[in-house]
């Protein structure tokens, strides 16, 4: 078969993840669409972890570790170590975790952004605190069971959106991607690099472990987060939205839901409220790409469904 | 050539003429006349240096560390809940050996808000495995700021250049710049021995269980223990090159002295002129400043203190639940020596002046042993 995915391989096996790991898969798409004039640095998240022991690293780019709120601080100290030594044109990023970027590293992150250095910030999104032990984060869904949001007390505030956050930056480009379409991610990421300035990715990184699936279904998990539009993918170039992978055909989020661990404590009425919210951001995300929404009907209908018998913790305006 | 200068603008020179090429700081209270002049600087062109408005103090030290590890030689500056807010990445400059300096103006330590000197914010960093220098005077700051870089990087560890907020922060004095020329032939070019290199890739800073962390460790107290050598062999070379000559430790008049002040910063200097004026009404004072606290002078503490009457150790700073910070150090180095009495006495927390006439003061109850060990000279009750 013929993709458009570079053959070189800058990420060596023997590496400490987990099977299946989205995270992983993410690290060898990035770094096959930047090659090796790449630096890294790496908060503490899962790759602190995967990377390997010392003496032994997987990376073939050198990289260099930082404490959990700084992966943005140290790149921009990184590029601009380089830059005064002639060496400005070696692409440094920031890999973090969504821990690190949406909680504890916003701070850098927003300082790296506001300041526009020349620095790739991606942050791999497995939606929790899976290096330690699955504690929730911001970036962490709603419904999700994590062992600091064990049923009844599962997730309830929505995800973080960190796009939206870095539009309010006027960022000049900034994208969504997901571990089972590294065409569209590798695109993204090559386009990323071509810009002078800051760039911020995030990836949907499936976590088996953290998501209670089996490693084998990794990828299929990944897909459906797009296809039930729990994902969308686009990207932002300069404030405009498009986007990148265009869902025709209407998928209940509870296939996606229903297929991992982390969800299985929902009722019916649960999932008609993440549904609902669902169609809401692919609306809002319509209403800002300027494009029409073709699932309005699907978000009137469980707009009327959810005020009938809405959970208590779904607040609905009356 | 001399220019009369704050001690802000001495570590803003100091930057300069060391060639900083990465600064990466945040502006607070007493320290934001360093970043005002090292922007002026950059902006005017006569600094080759970029300079990084980080958002915070944190990121500041991140930055400056991340600048290191590329290659390049570089500096920040800060004060006290500044100091305190960076004290994560203090560790991780120091773990990192990269051989980053850092300027503290002493400021107190809030509650209640304070912008006053004393030393509590830097030596509740004793532990991160950085190097300490306290400035006496803002020749002293300008020149331990060039003096820190020559030594950082033959020891791969950090140092912290530190200066009383105001005492020598805000007040001018006249600074001999030595010439540019002078200076790069003392201090050239920083070449790192490990940095990131895309063709010579490595990882930094990688997971470490308990079979290789425990000999980093030692590792690094081994490159103290070195450091010196390197310490008292770059100030003999600076002696040589601009004239001026710094110890780890300063004595003054202190061979003779039945009674001997141990002091810090700027209280060196007041100390000085008390043992002058002692020495008038025939009281044999002296007097031995502690210039670098990390590493800690130990064979130079115990080779002043030697057969004196009595010692008196004037601590601005406080270790509560135990006591004056470098009366601690200075008793340790003493321990295994014959017996001398060493009282401890407590002066000018969050600025209040400490002027000749109280350490004429505390000279007289060390001479006729009194304290209560320690004594809290002045407190209002």
């Amino acid at each position: 078969m013929k993709t458009t995915i570079p053959k070189e391989e800058l990420v060596s096996s023997g590496h400490l993840a987990c099977q299946g790991c989205g995270a992983t898969l993410a690290m060898r798409y990035t770094l096959k669409a930047l090659g090796p004039n790449t630096i890294y640095t790496i908060p503490a998240c899962c790759w602190s972890v995967i990377d390997g022991p010392f003496p032994y690293t997987s990376l073939a780019v050198p990289l260099y570790h930082t404490a959990f709120e700084t992966a943005a601080s140290m790149a921009s100290g990184i590029k601009a170590g380089l830059t005064i030594r002639g060496k400005g044109d070696i692409n440094v990023v920031a890999w973090a975790g969504d821990g690190g970027t949406a909680d504890i590293g916003i701070q850098a992150l927003s300082g790296m952004v506001e300041r526009g250095d020349n620095v790739l910030y991606v942050c791999y999104d497995n939606e929790a605190y899976m290096n330690t032990g699955i504690q929730r984060s911001s970036s962490t869904p709603v419904g999700a069971w994590t062992t600091t949001t064990p049923p009844p007390h599962f997730k309830k505030e929505l995800k973080k959106d960190l796009v939206a956050i870095m539009v309010a930056h006027r960022i000049p480009y900034t994208a969504t991607g997901c571990i089972a379409y590294p065409e569209d991610w590798i695109k993204k990421v090559e386009k990323a690099i071509s810009i002078v300035g800051p760039k911020f990715l995030q990836i949907l990184a499936t976590c088996p472990p953290g998501w209670k699936i089996s490693s084998e279904i990794s990828i299929e998990v990944a897909r459906l987060a797009i296809s039930t539009r729990k994902w969308p993918l686009y990207e932002v170039t300069d404030g405009k939205y498009k986007f990148t992978r265009m869902i025709k055909k209407f998928q209940p989020v509870s296939d996606y839901l229903k297929v991992q661990g982390r969800f299985r404590h929902l009722t019916e009425e649960e999932i008609d409220v993440i549904q609902l919210q669902a169609e809401e951001n692919w609306a809002e995300l319509c209403a800002k790409a300027g494009i029409e929404n073709e699932f309005a009907a699907q978000l009137a209908e469980y707009t009327e469904k959810v005020k009938a018998h809405h959970p208590q913790w779904f607040k609905v305006e009356e | 050539m001399k220019k009369v200068i704050t001690g802000n603008h001495a570590v803003s020179y100091a930057a300069k003429i060391a060639r900083a090429e990465v600064v990466a700081a945040y502006p607070i209270t007493p320290q934001t006349q360093v970043v005002e002049k090292i922007s002026s600087f950059c902006a005017d062109g006569e600094m080759e240096a970029i300079f990084i408005k980080v958002e915070s103090e944190h990121s500041a030290c991140a930055a400056t560390i991340g600048a290191s590890a590329a290659g390049a030689r570089a500096f920040t500056a800060t004060s006290s809940q500044g100091l305190a807010l960076m004290h994560e990445m203090l560790h991780w400059a120091a773990n990192a050996r990269v051989p980053i300096v850092i300027a503290n103006i002493n400021r107190a330590m809030g509650p209640p808000w304070t912008i006053w000197t004393d030393q509590n914010d830097s030596l509740s960093q004793r532990d991160t495995g950085w190097m300490q220098i306290y400035c006496e005077g803002n020749q002293d700051v300008l020149d331990s700021v060039i003096q820190a870089f020559k030594i950082s990087e033959q020891v791969s560890i950090p140092s912290m250049v530190v200066l009383d907020a105001f005492f020598l922060s805000h007040t001018s004095e006249p600074v001999d710049l030595p010439e540019q020329k002078l200076v790069d032939k003392f201090l050239p070019r920083y070449e790192a021995k490990w940095k990131l290199d895309i063709g010579n890739p490595h990882t930094f800073g990688g997971l470490t269980g308990p079979d290789r962390y425990y000999e980093l460790r030692y590792n690094l107290q081994k490159d103290f223990i070195r450091s010196v050598k390197v310490i008292d062999k770059v100030q003999a070379e600076f002696k040589e090159m601009f004239g001026r000559e710094y110890g780890r430790v300063e004595p003054f008049m202190a061979d003779d002295a039945e009674v001997l002040l141990v002091v810090s910063g700027t209280i060196a200097s007041t100390a000085k002129q008390a043992v002058l004026d002692a020495r008038k009404a025939g009281f044999k004072l002296g007097s031995l400043k502690i210039r670098f606290f990390r590493p800690f002078p130990q064979d130079l503490v115990q080779k002043h203190l030697a057969g004196k009457k009595s010692v008196a150790v004037i601590d601005r700073n406080y270790s509560f639940g135990s006591e004056g910070i470098f009366y601690s150090e200075v008793k340790g180095a003493m321990f295994d020596q014959p017996h001398i009495p060493i009282y401890s006495y407590i002066a000018g927390l969050g600025g209040r002046d400490v002027a000749v006439k109280d350490i004429l003061g505390i000279a007289e109850l060390a001479k006729a042993g009194k304290c209560d060990n320690p004594t809290w000279w002045g407190v209002k009750l």
